[in-house]
């Protein structure tokens, strides 16, 4: 059976934690920073279970900032 | 061979936009005005030269229309009356704060408010001094005849693009509505996209194949660059007045008294001026052509020279305000004016002359 | 996988796109705007529209979109976009034009610019944020403002005898002969950004090829406006403008046809 492997990075200067994104994400791959703030005062997002990113692309749907870009890779065993 | 026609001041504009190649035409009907849409729709330039007219459901939206289609090089215009006018002044405000080119026609009638639909001059303040909100000007022109209204069409156009700022043809209800012969300009082509672009590299026209977008606009929340943006304008303003005040005189070499009047009432004082010499009067005129930049040297100039100024127009007592400016205390300036849709008749102003000058006649 | 293998050119699915410009937008944390705004930009490069596209920006907090999309782009007057794109497009006949415009500026001070461009069947876009209140001048009452909602201008809640009712307008556009597509849409979750960014494409072709005016309203939220978190806003707007404003088509004479 394939296997999926997602990655996110998340542009953290123009991250403005909403945390859309990481009410979007199905895996809750995504958290905010618990105390780091970016230049502009944000507790951004990042990826707090980077191991269980399908690569869905969910986040950087529903992301108004733009600031995610997402990678998939698909394994299918062979 | 030139070709002579009979017609309104109204029609003469509509036929000397299409001469002109302008791009687009965007109105709505109000009286005295309402012939050059008219004239426009039944003219159908969009089937000759590829010109818009579009009658919009208000004067907001079409002066706004004017605003779009500015805003992409285009050379556009509108027309109406007075308080069609009114309700034109945001977008002309707009169209001065974002440098854009355009012409605006106003027929003006008696007011205020929903006023007469006969003649005046009321609109002068509007006109010279802003009219709508923040530090602009426009260029306005004053013509007197049908073929003035003609030309003025071509030359507005040409002001506009030249100094990026919105000109204005300030006519009255009588150069409006009256017929005279004219003599139509030639047919001109109306410019391509690539003409556009060189000509107004400015142009919010879609970026094709340049670098940079472009941004036609008249926020800018910075003081520091707003202040800016206003200094530019007030340049322009500057050079605007040191190249393009236009004036005509009339019997000033020897003139005693001078009458200074525009556009149809400066017809009706050279009647009075030509009745007062034959009399032995040495009376004189000043007619500006432009009301903005107004000839503030011109008059004041002759106000060294003269015993006397005498306005005369359909106002309460307008442009006396910038007259008595030029003069600068040199002279008495008196005014003479007819309000709500009365036109005086040269019999008046021989009486105003008389009264404010004991000149007998 | 280790996420320095997955993180490389061949395995991108998702960019930031080439059309916002590199910029920080002056929107609120969660504002819908940002979401409609990468809308806009990814299509009109997907689509190749940007070298001919002429956007006109509102009056309201969208009136810095031409800060963040990398086009050409007229700012109007407040409520005047509609009459700024008329001609535009009629002067422009091969641009694709399009309006971008909140519920203050298309529906109360723009109304008469909207229904009549909608109604000649102008070739042209609107696309149209609802949130139910004036953010940009700090959270007034907009004629979309549901009837009990709390803004500055109706600190106990808007009453219906005091200041009338919410006002549904994309449903009087679609009854007008000149729209070709009315729809409504929202970008609260990843399924629904994706039909809302559906009905922009659609509406874009509407544009480019001649077939009248194009609606679609996007049911937004404005969190500062509303007083709540961004997530709290979505929750909000599903259970509250949604029975005011349901989404879907209300019109599509291509599907019809």
């Amino acid at each position: 059976m394939a296997k999926v492997f997602g990655a996110v990075t998340i542009d953290s200067m123009h991250c403005k934690g909403c945390e859309l994104c990481v009410v979007a994400c199905p895996a809750d791959v995504l958290s905010l920073q618990p105390k780091e703030v970016n230049d502009r005062g944000y507790r951004y997002a990042f990826a707090a279970k980077p191991e269980a990113c399908i690569g869905c692309a969910a986040c950087a749907t529903v992301c108004p900032d733009a600031c995610i870009e997402v990678y998939r890779v698909v394994d299918r065993g062979n | 061979m030139e070709e002579v026609k009979l017609m309104k001041g109204n029609e003469a504009i509509a036929h000397a936009a299409i001469r002109y190649g302008a791009d687009g035409y965007f109105g709505y009907p109000i009286t005295p005005q309402s012939e050059v849409l008219e004239t426009l729709a039944e003219l159908r330039p969009w089937e000759t030269t590829g010109m818009t007219v579009l009658q919009a459901e208000s004067e907001v939206a079409a002066i706004n229309m004017v605003y779009g289609g500015a805003a992409t090089g285009r050379a556009v215009m509108t027309s109406s009356s007075s308080p069609g006018v009114s309700l034109k002044q945001e977008g002309i405000s707009y169209l001065a704060a974002s440098e854009l080119p355009a012409l605006i026609v106003n027929v003006m009638r008696g007011g205020p408010g929903l006023g007469t639909i006969q003649p005046s001059q009321a609109d002068y303040f509007q006109a010279t001094k802003g009219g709508g909100h923040g530090d602009y000007h426009l260029i306005v022109l004053a013509p007197s005849t049908v073929q003035e209204m003609a030309d003025f069409v071509a030359l507005g156009f040409d002001l506009a693009f030249k100094y990026r700022t919105p000109a204005m043809i300030l006519a009255d209800g009588i150069v409006g509505q009256m017929m005279e012969k004219v003599v139509l300009p030639e047919q001109r082509a109306r410019r391509t996209d690539e003409e556009i672009r060189r000509q107004c590299p400015w142009a919010a026209c879609g970026r094709g194949d340049r670098s940079h977008r472009n941004v036609v606009t008249s926020l800018e929340l910075d003081s520091a660059k707003m202040e800016e943006n206003n200094l530019r304008f007030q340049r322009t303003y500057r050079e605007i007045e040191a190249n393009e005040v236009r004036y005509q005189e009339y019997y000033t070499d020897d003139a005693e008294y001078l009458i200074v009047a525009f556009g149809s009432v400066a017809r009706i004082c050279l009647k009075a001026i030509e009745d007062a010499r034959a009399a032995g009067h040495k009376i004189g005129m000043l007619r500006p052509i432009t009301l903005w930049p107004f000839p503030y040297a011109e008059i004041s100039r002759l106000a060294g020279r003269v015993k006397g100024i005498l306005t005369v127009e359909l106002n309460a007592g307008q442009m006396v305000e910038d007259v008595r400016l030029a003069a600068n205390g040199a002279v008495d300036v008196f005014h003479f004016g007819r309000m709500g849709g009365i036109v005086p008749n040269p019999g008046e102003v021989l009486d105003a002359l008389n009264k404010h000058f004991q000149v007998e006649f | 996988m280790k996420p320095e293998e997955i993180i490389r050119p061949e395995n991108k699915v998702y960019s930031r796109p080439r059309l916002l410009t590199d910029v920080h937008t002056h929107y609120c944390p969660g504002c819908s705007h940002g979401v409609v705004h990468r809308l806009v930009a990814e299509l009109l490069d997907e689509m190749g529209l940007a070298p001919k596209a002429i956007g006109i920006a509102p009056v309201g907090c969208a009136v810095f979109a031409y800060n963040y999309i990398d086009i050409d782009w007229i700012e109007a007057a407040h409520g005047r976009a509609p009459a700024l794109a008329t001609a535009a497009s009629r002067l422009n006949p091969d641009r694709l034009v399009f309006t971008y415009q909140g519920d203050g500026d298309l529906s109360a001070i723009g109304t008469a610019e909207t229904i009549h461009a909608a109604n000649r069947g102008e070739d042209i876009t609107i696309i149209f944020i609802n949130n139910g209140i004036y953010g940009m001048t700090g959270g007034q009452m907009a004629p979309t403002t549901l009837l009990g909602m709390k803004t500055a201008t109706t600190p106990y809640g808007r009453r219906a005898d005091l200041n009338g009712y919410p006002l549904a307008i994309t449903p009087l556009l679609a009854q007008l002969d000149g729209t070709c597509y009315v729809t409504r849409q929202a970008v609260h979750t990843p399924a629904a950004v994706r039909k809302a960014k559906a009905a922009i494409k659609k509406a874009f072709t509407n544009s480019v090829e001649k077939r009248g005016t194009s609606v679609v309203e996007i049911v937004a939220t404005c969190n500062s406006g509303w007083k709540l978190s961004p997530a709290q806003s979505n929750e909000w707007m599903v259970e509250h403008m949604f029975e005011k404003y349901p989404l879907g088509d209300l019109k599509d004479v291509e599907s019809k046809a």
